[in-house]
């Protein structure tokens, strides 16, 4: 095994500079790990942007009536909540991860399509440039939900919804160039010795990832453009007054949008499975069913999508249908929570930061997961359908699931990155701070959504103020912890313990075992033997 | 409770969050689970919801029960030594099998409901057609020639800024559903613009609303009361002020409902025939217009600029020739949110709402509308 880490001069002269100076260090970088950087902050400002318009959303739920917005401007909140959060802070910062760790991981020198990649998260400012200014244009933005769902957003959408499509169209490009370029780099950049089946956990789930991104995000390129033409070139694909249909939309759109979630979550389960195993001490359980697991997600994620539309008057045989492959996937996904636990079993656990959200990831996660496996029961679906159960339900797998891995990913691999250790004290305030308001936000949702409130609603009945108000209350706090968790961001870039190599006791991989912290900026230009 | 023994800075806290929770002139009866049916189906989804529930209980304490051991037993600063396992197919193979048979167990279960649920048609006594209006609904009782549009009650409406204390706040109508006990009622649902969903938790019918569609559910309401309910479906700006009430009575209740629903059309269509005075237009437009237009238009009518036109200083409403301001009442304007409003709203409610656009909210065109004339436009 090669621990050759410096440059060989000989054949690569201009391999010898580190990172260009000042501004366009940024902007003309082909360097996969500033592209990566260039991700996270992308997603840590969209969080942030996200997470004020959350507020804004508590704060008017804070009690019943309407007291500080108006219905129109809590619709376009609750739009750009979502959009921002799902577009803007979960998949940048995952794509951002994988920019940083797929190559340390398989031992590539960089990723295959260095160029593309930097027009792949270039592309993404300004999309949300755009998206973000349709809130000061005339009418507002788009008021219609993330869903997007027709005619709403066709025959009754804003003047902006152009805007929004267009911006749609720009993330789409972006994710499906950063999808080519990730499968391209795992398939021919892997070390001599990395076999499939030797890759890590993160990289098979990214692997998987990138396939559902190119599988559905021309779909959803299709379906925004079939509004664009509906909204200005007379067609009716979605106008049941010129022929068209309407739940046809809500069809293309889960096509598009329920192996969606599966592309926020997968990776999130490959960053669990590389931080359980180093903090149990004991190699990951189950390591090729991990695999067969998350591939059998991946193929179950496009067969179920109507579990969307229970109530839109399906067919009986169809809603059967959906019902069954629904909740078929909580087979593959409770073979990875069992396999986690007994990765831990018997194991020799300490509980750093990382640990402690990774643990919060499998917990939370998981009554995630239960209250999935009770929408996907067809005929009670038609009492939680589009009430608070459901937007507990989709918080909990979001936030303390895929958002709760991102975090934990960061205080995993950071000293390993900045070469600087974080503050272990002030991790661990962030990890109970945020635990406890996330529960304190979400859980009493299930409550008023069994109780009867439907979602995206600006005001409601008296009968839901108190859990309302403690929402809010959780809402509030967990937005102030991830100002803290910035705070934490900066001061550990700027300096702290010093790292040693390996980072962490039971490390393994190669960016641990082969890289210095932090790592060169152009790490293995010769390739490291695998066992 | 005795909050005067409390003296810690602590117990001073909690006293104030304990205050917090029980203020007084909010309801205390708020729920934690789902809603109990007054229909058969009904109890089938709760008996089902709680038996999924309680399955995912038993999960969660199986499996956080394992991870709660291994994080007391198996720390390192305890002393514990890793093993080094880390395979075993006969253990992947039961936590395979195991959830697959719990989850058929629950499949069987549903499947039946779920047949039931979507079973609408077979022996339907009462069919009521339920249309989706942004944001209001209407209810046509297809067999008796009765039909009307429920909206937000106005005791809702007046106290937004602060509702604490109304009763049944935005889930109050101006004219309920009246529907009997003990029979089976089949809803047949469509939309006129976007995709609404009538969603009434205690008959446990939640379906979606959509324009070109016709979809069907059924309630057979056992206990006479009031159901009360909300769109459940983002349908634009005042998608959470459309409420639902039922009101379920006897079937002799019912009958006389009947009756004097007719009497009232009745009465409608003879005040349609009479000439009408400005201020009685005027007075009653005003009226209309706050229940059908100020969501869109304002209720100073000054709309929403980009979204939706202002009342005020409209070329339409101010052409002394009122033909095109009929028009567009009465049959709305293809690939916009206006509405037609001949479905929903009588002659002399349109020729009331016209005539109030033409001389108030700040318009003086001085003429009157007659409900003759919409009667001749429809």
């Amino acid at each position: 095994m090669s621990t050759e880490i410096t440059h060989d001069t000989a054949h690569d002269e201009h391999d010898h500079h580190g990172p260009a100076k000042g501004l366009m260090r940024w902007v003309t970088t082909t360097n996969h790990k500033d592209i990566g950087t260039l991700y996270l902050w992308l997603s840590f400002i969209m969080l942030l942007y996200g997470g004020a318009m959350a507020m804004v959303i508590r704060l008017e739920l804070f009690q019943p009536g309407l007291q500080f917005v108006e219905p129109h401007f809590f619709n376009q909140m609750t739009t750009m909540h979502g959009l921002v959060m799902v577009f803007g802070a979960i998949m940048p910062a995952f794509v951002g991860l994988a920019n940083w760790l797929v190559p340390m991981m398989i031992g590539a020198p960089d990723m295959a399509l260095p160029r593309m990649n930097n027009w792949s998260f270039w592309i993404l400012p300004f999309a949300f440039a755009i998206l973000a200014s349709t809130s000061f244009m005339e009418g507002g933005g788009p008021a219609f939900g993330w869903t997007f769902y027709a005619p709403l957003s066709t025959t009754y959408g804003p003047d902006s919804t152009d805007f929004f499509i267009f911006a749609v169209h720009l993330m789409g490009i972006s994710s499906v160039m950063g999808s080519i370029n990730i499968i391209a780099t795992i398939l021919n950049m892997r070390a001599p010795g990395m076999t499939l089946m030797k890759m890590p956990l993160f990289v098979w789930t990214w692997l998987i990832t990138a396939y559902l991104l190119i599988a559905v995000m021309p779909v959803l390129a299709g379906a925004v453009t079939m509004m664009l033409t509906d909204r200005h070139f007379g067609t009716s694909f979605f106008d049941a007054a010129g022929g068209g249909d309407p739940v046809m939309f809500q069809h293309i759109f889960w096509f598009f949008g329920h192996p969606e979630v599966y592309i926020m979550i997968l990776p999130a389960f490959g960053v669990i499975s590389a931080i359980v195993p180093t903090f149990a001490r004991k190699p990951l359980f189950g390591y090729s069913s991990m695999v067969y697991a998350s591939a059998s997600i991946a193929i179950l994620s496009f067969m179920v999508w109507a579990h969307h539309m229970f109530t839109t008057g399906m067919p009986v045989a169809g809603e059967l249908y959906f019902m069954y492959a629904t909740i078929l996937i909580s087979v593959p996904t409770g073979v990875k929570v069992f396999n986690w636990v007994t990765t831990m079993w018997k194991g020799s656990m300490t509980f750093e930061t990382p640990m402690l959200f990774a643990l919060g990831f499998i917990v939370m996660f998981t009554i995630g997961g239960f209250s999935g496996l009770m929408l996907g029961v067809a005929p009670v679906d038609t009492q939680y359908h589009d009430t608070y159960f459901v937007v507990a339900h989709f918080h909990y797998v979001l936030v303390t699931g895929a958002l709760y891995s991102i975090i934990a990913a960061f205080y995993y691999w950071v000293p390993k990155w900045t070469g600087h250790m974080y503050d272990e004290t002030l991790g661990k305030i962030h990890f109970w701070w945020s635990t406890i308001a996330v529960n304190v936000l979400f859980f009493p949702q299930h409550f008023v959504g069994l109780a009867g409130m439907p979602r995206r609603i600006p005001d409601y009945s008296l009968q839901f103020a108190e859990f309302n108000q403690i929402s809010s209350i959780g809402g509030f706090a967990f937005g102030l912890a991830q100002i803290f968790f910035l705070y934490i961001v900066i001061k550990t870039i700027k300096g702290g313990v010093k790292a040693t190599d390996k980072v962490w006791e039971g490390a393994t991989g190669l960016e641990f075992e082969e890289l210095p912290s932090p790592p060169p900026y152009h790490s293995f230009t010769q390739a490291p033997q695998v066992k | 409770m005795r909050f005067t023994k409390l003296t810690k800075p602590g117990s001073v806290f909690l006293a104030g969050l304990a205050s917090l929770f029980t203020m007084p002139a909010v309801h205390a009866e708020y729920a934690l689970n789902m809603t109990e049916s007054v229909t058969p189906i009904g109890r089938q989804l709760y008996g089902l919801h709680m038996l999924v529930f309680w399955i995912c209980v038993g999960i969660g304490v199986v499996v956080f029960g394992a991870m709660a051991w291994s994080i007391i037993y198996h720390r390192k600063s305890k002393g514990a030594q890793p093993a080094n396992f880390h395979e075993s197919t006969t253990v992947e193979i039961i936590w395979t099998i195991v959830p697959l048979l719990i989850l058929i167990g629950i499949a069987i279960p549903a499947t039946g409901t779920l047949i039931d649920l979507e079973d609408a048609k077979t022996d339907a006594e009462i069919t009521v057609q339920v249309t989706g209006i942004q944001w209001k609904w209407k209810y046509t009782y297809v067999d008796e020639d009765i039909s009307f549009v429920s909206n937000l009650a106005q005791s809702s409406r007046d106290v937004m800024k602060d509702p604490i204390g109304n009763e049944n706040y935005l889930l109050e109508v101006d004219e309920p559903l009246v529907l009997p006990v003990n029979k089976k009622v089949r809803f047949l649902f469509h939309s006129d613009d976007v995709i609404h969903a009538w969603w009434v938790p205690e008959l446990a019918v939640k379906q979606d609303s959509i324009p070109g569609f016709i979809n069907d559910s059924w309630a057979l309401i056992e206990e006479p009361g009031t159901y009360r309910g909300q769109c459940a479906e983002l349908c634009g700006k005042d998608h959470g002020f459309m409420p639902i009430v039922v009101e379920a009575v006897s079937e002799a209740e019912y009958e006389q409902w009947l009756v004097s629903k007719k009497e009232e059309a009745a009465a409608a269509a003879s005040a349609a025939e009479q000439e009408w005075s400005m201020q009685d237009l005027v007075a009653r437009g005003e009226e209309v217009y706050k229940a059908n237009c100020s969501a869109c238009h304002g209720v100073t009518g000054a709309g929403i600029p980009g979204a939706f036109p202002a009342m005020t200083g409209s070329a339409i409403i101010n052409d002394p020739d009122p033909s095109a301001h009929i028009d567009i009442v009465v049959n709305g304007k293809a690939g916009t949110a206006m509405a037609s409003y001949k479905g929903q709203l009588n002659d002399v409610d349109i020729a009331a709402v016209l005539t109030y656009e033409r001389n108030a909210l700040g318009n003086s065109v001085g003429d009157t509308i007659q409900p003759v004339a919409i009667k001749n436009a429809r």
